[in-house]
């Protein structure tokens, strides 16, 4: 699968930039889109200046891959004809809840664990005891998958196993 | 705030600033012996120009200004020199799981502390930038608790210190939701979930560890004592935070103590372990810039690069 942003040409409309802006992957999860992960809080266009402000949610505070962002962010309007200024927003805080549907379904198809959901009224998965989510094998859907590492391959992940198929796979943590 | 206080954070600031603009006085006579290559006039500077949005309508009037940015800073510091602690651990822990997480949670308070110099560097009307901040203080104008600047030790010591002082963060960042800075606010709404992560992997290493073998359990209480002289000074109340609790955008340290206590307490008790009794020695003086032996070798290595290539950019 391939989700690739293909940079409009130059004299883009609003539209087509926000499209494009939109469909732009991200760079350490590149099956799903930034609009997808749900930190495209923003694209304001301004025709007449041909600039555009675009709002980020950083997913944690140190996220490497917010540079990357930012930079591609800039070459796409660049490539459309435009200036970009990209700004990080740090209120209020990204929650996997924003992920969209579409998103969760292209994680699990690539072997990823979606986010499950973040209810108030699950007891909180800290207690004192060891940890005892229940997360779904993405490759077989069994629920009998263990976690072997709390922090996984990026921040945004940890790592588990699944006892029946026996596979390790990323679960993207739910917060 | 009693007026002594106000007038040692006055002082503490203004010694700062005018180290500060010493040394900024110095890099400016060096880069201009350098600047003579036309690569250096066009080449990229290092990317710390993300833009802050959170900035929203600060506190208005200049004490509260004042505190608010000393506040910050010593906030930011514990979360940097934390984090360079953390660093370390890569390619040392036990496993390569826990290279993974402690470079993670260490991540975490990077990202915390970007934000938090950033924004005491716009408060405090110098104009320092993260990396400025970051790079060019010396020992005496970092407000950091001495906790974060300890020496790394063995797994059960880095567990033992990442019990407290994320039980301290969680309790910290959970009343900073409602500061009246909106950058604070906005760091806070972050850094609360990500404390949170951090705390459940301590609690569950200490666990492990104290419910474990018999060497490990004698290892997790060895730690455990270790680490205790330096918890009291994360709950004291000490000027800057007085002074930014009145203001509207801190929270009382000593306020913190009940949430924390009862949650290490309670995973210390699940782990078979006990709980250090008041120790007859406490560390103190890191918020007014007074630090252990320990400091100036994190800040040496931390610092040597961007000080013998000042204004190095790339």
């Amino acid at each position: 699968m391939t989700v690739t942003a293909s940079a409009p040409e130059e004299g883009t409309g609003t539209t087509e930039l926000r499209a494009a802006i939109a469909a732009i992957p991200d760079p350490e999860v590149p099956v799903i889109t930034i609009e997808d992960l749900g930190i495209l809080r923003e694209v304001l266009v301004d025709q007449q200046d041909r600039t555009v402000t675009v709002l980020v949610t950083p997913t944690y505070s140190g996220c490497p891959a917010m540079d990357a962002i930012r930079q591609h962010i800039e070459h796409v309007a660049r490539r459309a004809g435009y200036a970009a200024s990209v700004q990080t927003q740090l209120a209020p805080a990204w929650t996997t809840d924003w992920m969209s549907v579409a998103g969760r379904d292209k994680l699990r198809e690539s072997g990823i664990a979606p986010p499950g959901p973040r209810s108030e009224d699950v007891p909180h998965p800290v207690g004192v005891s060891l940890a005892v989510r229940r997360v779904t094998c993405p490759l077989c859907g069994s629920a009998d998958t263990e976690e072997i590492a709390h922090f996984g391959s990026t921040a945004c992940k940890a790592l588990r196993r699944c006892g029946h198929c026996r596979e390790p796979f990323d679960e993207f943590k739910t917060i | 705030m009693t007026g002594d206080g106000e007038m040692r954070i006055a002082a503490q600031l203004r010694g700062d600033r005018e180290r500060a603009s010493q040394r900024s006085e110095e890099r400016n006579d060096r880069g201009a012996e350098q600047s003579v290559g036309p690569e250096r006039a066009t080449s990229r500077s290092i990317d710390t120009t993300m833009t802050w949005y959170a900035v929203g309508p600060g506190p208005v009037d200049d004490s509260e200004t004042t505190a608010a940015a000393a506040y910050c800073l010593q906030l930011g510091d514990d979360a940097l020199i934390y984090a360079q602690r953390l660093g370390e651990w890569i390619s040392r822990a036990p496993q390569i799981e826990e290279d993974m997480a402690l470079a993670n949670v260490g991540l975490d308070l990077l990202g915390q502390a970007r934000v938090l110099l950033t924004r005491a560097g716009e408060l405090d009307g110098t104009g320092r930038s993260e990396d400025d901040l970051a790079y060019l203080r010396d020992e005496r104008e970092f407000h950091n608790v001495h906790l974060v600047e300890q020496e790394r030790r063995d797994f059960g010591f880095e567990m033992a210190r990442m019990l407290w002082f994320s039980a301290y963060e969680r309790e910290l960042y959970a009343a900073l939701l409602t500061s009246g800075d909106q950058t604070l606010a906005g760091v806070a709404a972050k850094a609360v979930k990500e404390v949170d992560y951090h705390r459940d992997h301590a609690s569950q290493w200490v666990l492990r560890l104290g419910d474990g073998t018999s060497a490990s359990h004698l290892r997790m209480q060895e730690a455990l004592e270790r680490v205790a002289p330096y918890v009291a000074e994360l709950f004291e109340d000490d000027a800057v935070s007085v002074a930014a609790a009145e203001a509207g955008v801190g929270t009382l340290p000593s306020s913190l103590w009940d949430g924390a206590l009862g949650h290490v307490s309670q995973v210390v008790a699940q782990a078979t372990l006990t709980l250090p009794s008041d120790t007859s020695w406490r560390s103190r003086g890191g918020r007014e810039g007074i630090h252990s032996r320990p400091m100036g070798y994190l800040l040496a290595e931390m610092q040597h690069v961007a000080r013998s290539h000042p204004g190095a950019v790339w």
